[in-house]
């Protein structure tokens, strides 16, 4: 037994390194099917961190009265909070909202000029509510309308909502993210296959070349495991070569884009990369592995049958 | 030892038929030859006995055991009974003569010692000590053929089965194939042989079999050629 395994493991080596240019040709194959699954997976992290962006811009504004008491705008803060929906709820008070509006339209003498005039803070406070998901701003709408009806007319606390301005924006940005979704999944699934069909060739290919040492082997009784080891061993050895020489190639690749993701998406990349390299690497080198290790039992099994 | 019970076989609902109602024994220690035009079924038998083949109809025992009958994972320890020699000889061409040898006794699980010790055996039997660490290419048609034949026997299989084994020599290599079968026939194993060698048949002086069109037609203890 110990001799068998230790001949497979040999054969499986001398096989590698003998047929320089089959094993060349599917490392090099392989290592592209590698590299699309990593570029698959970067740019999945790239699209979640966009639509985390672009969903992090949408939000519901609800603007308080002027005289609106600050128990009334904290109870209305408590009950948003408590709502499934909402994510997270920001308050801005009337001050915070001046010194923001100042911030705003520093050198723009005369809106300054004309609140100065006013002598007192014309702006109400507000609440900037952010759903966990953008789907669910239509239900976190009606729960302010419902707010808003239960108001008393004398008092109202609550001036305006400005979520049907914005409906139109966030049902945009929905159906975009979605389709988005949807295509970047597509895509990668036929991208996948095609990697997975492509390896699966060449290392066929490889083993065509091989046919007859098969036949041989079956003809001198050599049984069907210690026939399908050395290959297997082989479809291992490219898997972890190639797997290797994916990641290598993606580090200076995403080095270079680092900076630039930074810029668009607010998320660096290559960090990313960095801090999760094990789960690149095992995701990676192990679907080399995989792949390799199914695609020559599938095409050895071919030549084993009786 | 080896029993061919009505064996039939054909290809697509019986338009081509290859064997037609076979029947044959053979004996522990016998050197037979069958012999036959091209497509008469010699190459067909013999696949049939190391269960590359099966028949459509019939049986082919071997000892009591049916060989179509093994299962596929008892398959390859059947074979190490049986040792093949081809027309085309099927070395692996990236291994040197010794190498090739060597690799019939590994994949049958033999250990590096019996390996080191019977390799040079089965060499000299052949009268190739001196092309061990030759590779193929490097070897006439003749030698080649006895490395094959050396990598035949190395495992002292109970039968040997030769297709064609001269159909690619000249008449000397043909003459020193011949012999070597002959000596290991004498060393008590059994040689099966197809061959349209009509020198070689009547030079054995042994067991002819003829065949035409998929049927046993003569069957003679000390053969001659006859076709």
């Amino acid at each position: 037994m110990w001799v068998a395994f230790k001949r497979v493991v040999r054969a499986g080596l001398v096989g590698f390194w003998r047929s320089t240019f089959v094993s060349f040709a599917s490392v090099f194959v392989m290592t592209i099917a590698l590299f699309v699954i990593g570029a698959i997976m970067v740019i999945d992290q790239l699209l979640g961190a966009s639509l985390q962006q672009i969903e992090s811009k949408v939000d519901i504004n609800v603007y308080f009265n002027i005289n609106a008491s600050e128990a009334d705008m904290q109870a209305l803060q408590t009950r948003l909070e408590s709502l499934p929906e909402v994510s997270e709820v920001t308050f801005t008070s009337r001050e915070e909202a001046l010194t923001a509006f100042r911030e705003r339209h520093r050198g723009d003498e005369l809106t300054i000029q004309a609140l100065d005039e006013l002598g007192e803070n014309p702006l109400g406070a507000s609440l900037s509510v952010s759903a966990g998901d953008t789907t669910q701003y239509e239900a976190i709408a009606r729960f302010l309308d419902e707010q808003r009806a239960g108001e008393s007319p004398q008092a109202p606390i609550i001036d305006r909502v400005n979520f049907v301005k914005n409906k139109e924006v966030i049902e945009k940005l929905t159906a975009i993210i979605g389709v988005v979704e949807r295509a970047s999944i597509t895509t990668m699934l036929i991208l996948v296959a095609a990697a997975v069909l492509i390896t699966f060739n060449t290392i066929r290919l490889a083993i065509y070349t091989s046919r007859e040492e098969i036949t041989v082997m079956r003809l001198v009784g050599a049984s069907n495991t210690f026939i399908r080891g050395p290959f297997m061993l082989q479809g291992v050895l490219y898997g972890v070569v190639s797997g290797v020489v994916a990641l290598i190639i993606m580090y200076p690749v995403l080095y270079w884009l680092g900076p630039g993701t930074t810029t668009f998406f607010n998320f660096n990349i290559f960090h990313y990369f960095l801090s999760e390299f094990v789960y690149f690497s095992s995701v990676i080198v192990g679907s080399g592995i995989a792949l390799g290790l199914v695609s020559s039992a599938l095409a050895v099994s071919r030549y084993l049958r009786a | 030892m080896i029993y061919f019970d009505k064996v039939s076989k054909w290809y697509n609902d019986k338009e081509s038929v290859a064997l037609e109602n076979v029947t044959f024994q053979v004996a522990p220690h016998e050197f037979v030859s069958i012999v036959g035009h091209s497509g008469a079924g010699k190459s067909t038998l013999l696949k049939m006995l190391i269960a590359e083949d099966r028949p459509s109809e019939g049986s082919v025992f071997y000892e009591s055991l049916d060989i179509h009958r093994i299962p596929r994972g008892k398959l390859p320890k059947f074979r190490r009974k049986i040792g093949t020699v081809f027309q085309d000889f099927k070395l692996l061409s990236n291994k040197t003569a010794f190498e090739n040898i060597a690799f019939a006794m590994e994949a049958n699980g033999r250990d590096d010692s019996e390996i080191a010790e019977n390799v040079p055996q089965a060499l000299a039997l052949v009268d190739l000590e001196d092309k061990a660490w030759n590779f193929p290419h490097e070897l006439s048609g003749g030698e080649k053929q006895r490395v094959a034949i050396a990598r035949a026997i190395v495992n002292q299989p109970d039968i040997i089965i030769a297709d064609e084994p001269t159909g690619n020599l000249d008449p000397i290599a043909t003459y020193e194939v011949v012999q070597i079968l002959r000596k290991i026939n004498d060393l008590g194993t059994t040689v099966i042989m197809t061959t349209h060698n009509k020198g070689v048949i009547d030079e054995l002086g042994r067991r002819v079999i003829t065949m035409d069109s998929g049927r046993v037609i003569r069957d003679d203890a000390t053969g001659k050629y006859v076709l």
